[in-house]
């Protein structure tokens, strides 16, 4: 007979706070891949045409033949992430708000995971799990993709496909880019977290209504859109990480992205300034206000 | 040590006072049954010793401020709250998971055993269980828990007899073992009579009687007057008396046995003729203005 030891168990609770969040938001991982459903139904679709546009293609430059062939896989990574996004916004919202009007916090409550290691689980989701989500949903679909152009391509006799030579540039350019729009999407995850938190009912209208009304409120009183400029460049700043510095135009390869710039703007340490501070506020609401 | 030691703990929703100057202290490896009315501020005490809601006055749960210390606290303290919350979309095989990952004294083991002896399919979600199975697993998760201090806000509401009886048992035979305290609260007050160490009544915010089960059964005693003694038992001043079937029955305190026997069949008062003797006068309670017009309240001074 083994003697039950009285040494506490080593425990987990962040991984497994985290593992609680995907058994209950099974949205997460299945909507970008529903995603990926329909845009690989389309692919197929547009690939067995491919062979009306087999003159078109024949006569363009190898290069231009490239950024041609690149574009389904462009416009595969952009549904996928964005459907990343959406659906962690609709997480967000819900994260610490559902706990509490379903009153399951006082279940959450009755054990020893800390409010701390709670709302940094929570907010682990759309910063860390769904850019590995995407990333990995993305990457399939691509491979699929491929592996069905080659076949198409090389029935058609168009030759070698093209866009496998691209491959390892895009994946890295889209780790970088999902990097990049975590890092600077951060203030947003905190802002939706902590209205999540806060607000006794719908957290959608609280966490879009106000900024609204600020940048109205804004334009009425002094006519300007010093606030809603912010919120602009907050959308989509992100692009400055693809941004050649000096010329302000679009980078055209891997060769020109500079990480180091965008690492060095001062706005993506005042954002994540901003997300550390709502999510240290989450944290305090969901500690010191009753549950319900 | 006490397990809970509070000193004029106060708590205010505004202009409603939720508790007003409790004074209360139990000791470890005591059963506590809270015992109120709606209302009465029984959840907001049970609140305020988890850390669940600020208060004021002095508090200390297993030597530590609820409050401000809460999460170190909730590796001893375990608790049921007053509704099924455990989360609908979860497995069972999840709950498990869940709890053996962030809980460093659950036995998953005893969880596993207890789960054994019921209807409940790991596979199941919470949400496909009768409302009795959903307290089966609530209290499997927290009796495979080696904390210090229970704390079970109406347990057993909206479960059937069986239902009832066998969480009781099982709380008892499988969990309590002499060290731990275990705080509860239930309106079915004849049901937890058996297995409570100590005995409190609170109402408005107040404790209007407190002692230990040993001095509840030495003290409070029901006497069925023969019709002929009726007035003689009167003049002793029972606290309370109702008729039932046409005889008298006269709850007293602190009277002796042997002078009631003289005048009917005595027995040990139940829980809730107590607490109907003390809470009825207190005039706290809806169902005051409609009890029977045989009862008589004589007296409230517990």
């Amino acid at each position: 007979m083994t003697m039950p030891s009285d040494a506490p168990r080593t425990v987990r609770p962040f991984y497994w706070s985290v593992r609680r969040e995907l058994w209950e938001h099974r949205a997460l991982y299945i909507a970008p891949l529903a995603a990926a459903g329909v845009v690989l139904f389309g692919f197929v679709i547009s690939a067995m045409n491919l062979w009306r546009f087999r003159h078109a293609l024949l006569s363009l430059t190898p290069d231009k033949r490239a950024v041609v062939a690149s574009i389904p896989y462009d416009i595969a990574a952009a549904a996928i992430i964005i459907t990343g996004l959406i659906v962690g916004v609709l997480y967000c919202l819900g994260a610490l708000h559902n706990e509490r009007r379903d009153r399951t916090i006082l279940f959450w409550k009755s054990l020893p995971a800390s409010d701390l290691i709670t709302v940094l689980s929570k907010a682990s989701i759309p910063l860390v799990v769904m850019p590995a989500i995407a990333f990995v949903v993305v990457l399939a679909l691509q491979l699929i993709m491929l592996a069905i152009n080659a076949v198409v391509l090389l029935a058609d006799g168009l030759g070698a496909p093209t866009a496998q030579m691209l491959l390892p540039q895009m994946t890295l350019v889209l780790v970088y880019l999902l990097v990049v729009l975590a890092l600077w999407y951060a203030p947003i995850w905190g802002w939706l977290l902590l209205i999540s938190a806060w607000a006794r009912r719908t957290p959608f209208l609280w966490a879009f209504l106000p900024p609204l009304a600020l940048v109205v409120l804004e334009k009425i009183a002094f006519d300007t859109s010093h606030f809603g400029q912010l919120l602009a460049y907050r959308l989509s700043g992100f692009e400055q990480a693809f941004t050649v510095p000096h010329r302000g135009q679009h980078v055209i390869g891997l060769p020109e992205i500079d990480p180091v710039s965008f690492v060095t703007n001062p706005d993506l340490w005042t954002g994540l300034g901003v997300a550390a501070a709502f999510l240290a506020a989450a944290v305090w609401v969901r500690r010191y206000r009753e549950p319900i | 040590m006490a397990c809970i030691e509070a000193r004029g703990l106060r708590k205010a929703y505004g202009a409603t006072i939720a508790l007003d100057g409790i004074d209360l202290r139990v000791e470890e490896g005591r059963i506590l049954g809270l015992i109120g009315p709606n209302g009465a501020g029984k959840s907001t005490a049970l609140n305020a010793i988890l850390g669940l809601t600020p208060f004021q006055g002095e508090l200390k749960v297993l030597g530590r401020d609820p409050w401000t210390q809460r999460d170190q606290l909730m590796r001893d303290v375990c608790f049921i709250a007053d509704v099924a919350v455990l989360p609908r979309w979860m497995r069972v095989s999840q709950a498990l998971d869940y709890v053996a990952g962030v809980h460093p004294r659950f036995d998953r083991a005893k969880a596993e055993a207890f789960l054994a002896k019921t209807d409940i399919k790991r596979a199941s979600l919470v949400r496909q269980l009768s409302k009795g199975m959903v307290t089966q697993l609530h209290l499997a998760l927290v009796m495979a828990i080696d904390a210090r201090l229970l704390v079970l806000d109406e347990p057993t509401l909206g479960l059937d007899l069986l239902y009832r009886k066998q969480f009781y048992d099982s709380l008892l035979n499988d969990y309590f073992d002499g060290q731990r305290t275990i705080v509860v609260t239930t309106h079915q007050v004849e049901e937890v009579q058996h297995i409570l160490t100590d005995l409190m009544f609170i109402n408005h915010g107040r404790i209007v009687l407190s002692c230990s089960m040993e001095d509840f059964e030495t003290r409070y005693l029901e006497l069925m007057a023969r019709p002929e003694h009726v007035a003689e038992a009167r003049a002793l001043k029972p606290i309370h008396e109702r008729q039932v079937f046409g005889r008298s029955l006269m709850l007293f305190d602190s009277i002796e046995r042997e002078w009631l026997a003289a005048l009917g069949e005595v027995r040990t008062a139940s829980i809730a003729d107590l607490f109907v003797a003390v809470m009825g006068g207190q005039g706290g309670q809806p169902q005051t203005g409609q009890t029977s017009p045989t009862t008589k309240i004589l007296g409230a001074s517990a």
